[in-house]
């Protein structure tokens, strides 16, 4: 009788082990169809760009402007201004980011300012871009008006107002300009690049907490028992470890701000810019805004080839990007 | 070894700060690099054109002497349908004068004379006249303006290539069809010999002045504000989907800028409208510029601001070269649109002549 139980017993769960593997089989399928999904719109994107914009890309998209015949269309500008406006972002958003991550995470008291904040920060990371593009246009362009020709500031206090590539307040370092500065930004790169400073910091400041947080408590305290101040703990100790992390975040938004569009048009950004910037304060094009020209035209070479060749310079550079991720992370992991 | 690590960090960092510094640097001194090029290029160009223009015409360099020592800004900004003309005309005068910088945005009209009239822009592209709420900030930023009419753009009101009923319509029934009070959905409730079936509208949105060119029309003949918008009507302000939305259904009608119908001939019809004297015209280079395609067919203008006409002799350069033969009337046909009518540029030369006293 009890054998006769165990015997019953066992059967039941033979019979439920085929079952059981049986589910984690179709589990498994659906995880592989899940990810080749993903990698099969990849492809398709990728082939369907690569046959309709792969002829065009030639020389002259990097060594020619905008043209009205579009064998001669290039978008050099644009590449430019992407490149300046990315590389610029990086300073203005790196320093700041970081810093109030690691006020959150180091400094901030626990109380309901710091809550406040901390539902700020990330309900900021999900507005939507064209309302920092608005932002951007009123407090970086326009700066509400104070430094409009007849304003009264600018009478007042004599301001130099100039809305172009040069021109402006100019510091003096013994003699040496080192510093220039246009009142109100304008249409430039700097009030473009502020605008996606906005654009990416919630995420910076998530990404580089999260690094942040995931350092164990054991190495801050191993710190302090040393007798070490908290400034030396966090320069020495927190931000050389968790700098593969918030790099990982950085670029990632970096690769966000290089493809945005809308915030930089409502904020000024030319279309036309038939010529190469000369300061970081002239007017600028990118990329995505030459892309949606082009794609907006009604001539096929420009909506289909042309935009498909300005895609693929675009998807190079992200790729390029995310290299340089992937090689400061490995370059600055810490292995316990 | 963490120290070596903050010194790699720092050290990339500056090494970014110099890149970055470079990159301008460079490019401050890339246009001396290539003026003598580029100057050397266009001299040959002028050289060339001097040679074959002077039997016929004037040369560019006798229209407007000392093109090529001309350096400055001249800032442009507003409707996306002027946008291919201004900037092909900029493509032709930065070959004559390489170190003007134009820069062209892409706002439309009514965001062109948001920069325009504080004076942010020296010309704004419309699509239509300036609009009197438009001309009131103008004059409380004490800015003056001058009107030019560079061309005429023909809206063309079209079906599925398979619409074998609809070979012309009025204005009144277009303004019965499209207003806001419309109570139109079947063909034939326009007229009862038309198919029984649903009208599919397709409409520019409300950015575009396509569609308050229409909504003009509209008013003028039923009263109606704005244009209907109910289930069976798609907007969007990208006319490659109007146009896809019309070669793909049997029973649509929509409207859009004649340059872009120009180039879709295969895959819409166009429908005649019937004008004022009751004859239906179908839009065509030829009686769009002639004006009998009527009244659908329309004026673009540009807007340049007075103060950059007297103070900037690049803007004014520009302005000229824009009614010369080597300017508009050069490059119209490649981008789609007609000339306006015979004398136009002619008087907007003499416009611009005395607006520069």
């Amino acid at each position: 009788m009890n054998s006769d139980q165990i015997t019953e017993r066992e059967f039941v769960y033979r019979e439920k082990i085929e079952l059981r593997k049986k589910l984690g089989q179709i589990f498994y399928l659906t995880l592989v169809l899940a990810i080749l999904f993903g990698l099969f719109m990849l492809a398709v994107l990728l082939i369907d760009v690569g046959i309709e914009g792969g002829p065009w890309l030639k020389s002259q998209i990097f060594t020619n402007y905008h043209s009205r015949f579009p064998e001669e269309a290039g978008m050099k500008s644009a590449i430019v201004g992407s490149l300046i406006v990315t590389l610029l972002t990086g300073l203005f958003s790196f320093p700041i980011g970081v810093g109030a991550a690691i006020y959150l995470e180091e400094y901030a008291p626990k109380n309901k300012l710091t809550d406040f904040i901390n539902l700020n920060v990330n309900n900021l990371s999900g507005v939507p871009s064209i309302v920092f593009g608005m932002l951007g246009l009123m407090v970086f362009g326009r700066m509400f008006g104070l430094f409009s020709p007849n304003s009264w500031l600018v009478s007042t206090f004599n301001i130099p107002v100039n809305d172009g590539s040069s021109g402006g307040l100019i510091f003096n370092l013994f003699t040496i300009p080192w510093l220039e500065i246009h009142l109100p930004f304008g249409r430039s790169m700097v009030a473009g690049a502020l605008t996606m400073t906005l654009l990416i910091l919630p995420v910076v400041i998530i990404s580089s907490r999260e690094a942040i947080r995931a350092i164990p408590s054991s190495i801050r305290e191993a710190g302090y028992a040393l007798g070490t101040t908290k400034w030396h703990v966090i320069s020495t100790l927190i931000l050389p470890i968790s700098m593969p992390g918030i790099l990982t975040g950085m670029i990632l938004s970096l690769s966000r701000a290089i493809g945005e569009t809308a915030p930089l048009i409502i904020m000024g950004a030319f279309t036309y810019v038939p010529f190469l910037p000369e300061s970081i304060w002239d007017k600028f094009t990118v990329i995505p805004i030459q892309i949606y020209n082009w794609i907006t035209l009604p001539q096929a070479d420009y909506r289909i080839h042309l935009a498909g060749a300005g895609i693929i310079v675009m998807l190079v550079l992200l790729f390029l990007l995310n290299g340089i991720a992937v090689f400061l992370r490995n370059k600055f992991e810490v292995k316990w | 070894m963490i120290y070596r690590k903050i010194f790699s960090l720092g050290s990339i960092l500056v090494l970014m700060a110099v890149l970055l510094s470079a990159c301008s640097a460079g490019n401050a001194t890339s246009p001396t690099d290539k003026t003598p090029t580029l100057a050397a290029t266009s001299a040959e160009n002028e050289g060339n054109s001097v040679v074959d223009m002077t039997p016929t015409t004037a040369s560019s360099g006798d229209i407007i002497p000392g093109l090529a020592e001309l350096s400055g800004d001249v800032v442009i900004d507003g409707s996306s349908t002027v946008y291919p003309i201004t900037t092909a005309v900029a493509e032709e005068f930065t070959k004559v004068a390489p170190n003007v910088r134009i820069s062209v945005g892409l706002s439309g009209t009514g965001g062109g004379f948001k920069k325009f009239c504080p004076g942010e822009t020296d010309i704004s592209d419309a699509s239509r006249p300036i609009k009197d709420s438009e001309i009131e900030i103008c004059k409380e930023n004490n800015v003056e303006y001058v009107e030019f009419t560079v061309a005429m753009d023909g809206l063309t009101i079209m079906v599925n290539p398979e619409n074998d009923w609809l070979k012309s319509v009025t204005v009144d029934q277009i303004a019965q069809l499209l207003g806001a009070s419309s109570t139109i959905t079947k063909w034939s409730d326009l007229d009862p010999s038309y198919p029984d079936e649903e009208i599919l509208f397709f409409i520019p949105d409300p950015d575009s002045g396509t569609r308050d060119y229409m909504i003009e029309i509209v008013k003028g003949s039923s009263g109606d504000e704005d244009l209907r918008q109910d289930d069976n009507t798609t907007f969007s302000s990208d006319d490659n989907v109007l146009l896809d939305g019309i070669e793909n259904e049997k029973y649509a009608f929509g409207f859009f800028g004649y340059a872009y119908y120009v180039g879709a001939q295969d895959k819409v019809r166009a429908v005649a409208v019937v004008d004022e004297a009751g004859v239906a015209v179908l839009p065509s280079d030829q009686t769009v510029q002639d004006g009998s395609y009527n009244p659908l067919s329309r004026p673009l203008f540009i807007y340049v601001n007075k103060a950059s006409l007297l103070e900037k002799p690049q803007v004014a350069a520009f302005v000229k070269f824009f009614f010369s033969d080597q300017g508009g009337s050069k490059i119209m046909s490649d981008v789609g649109y007609s000339m306006p009518p015979t004398g136009t540029y002619e008087s907007n030369l003499d416009l611009l002549a005395s607006s520069i006293q």
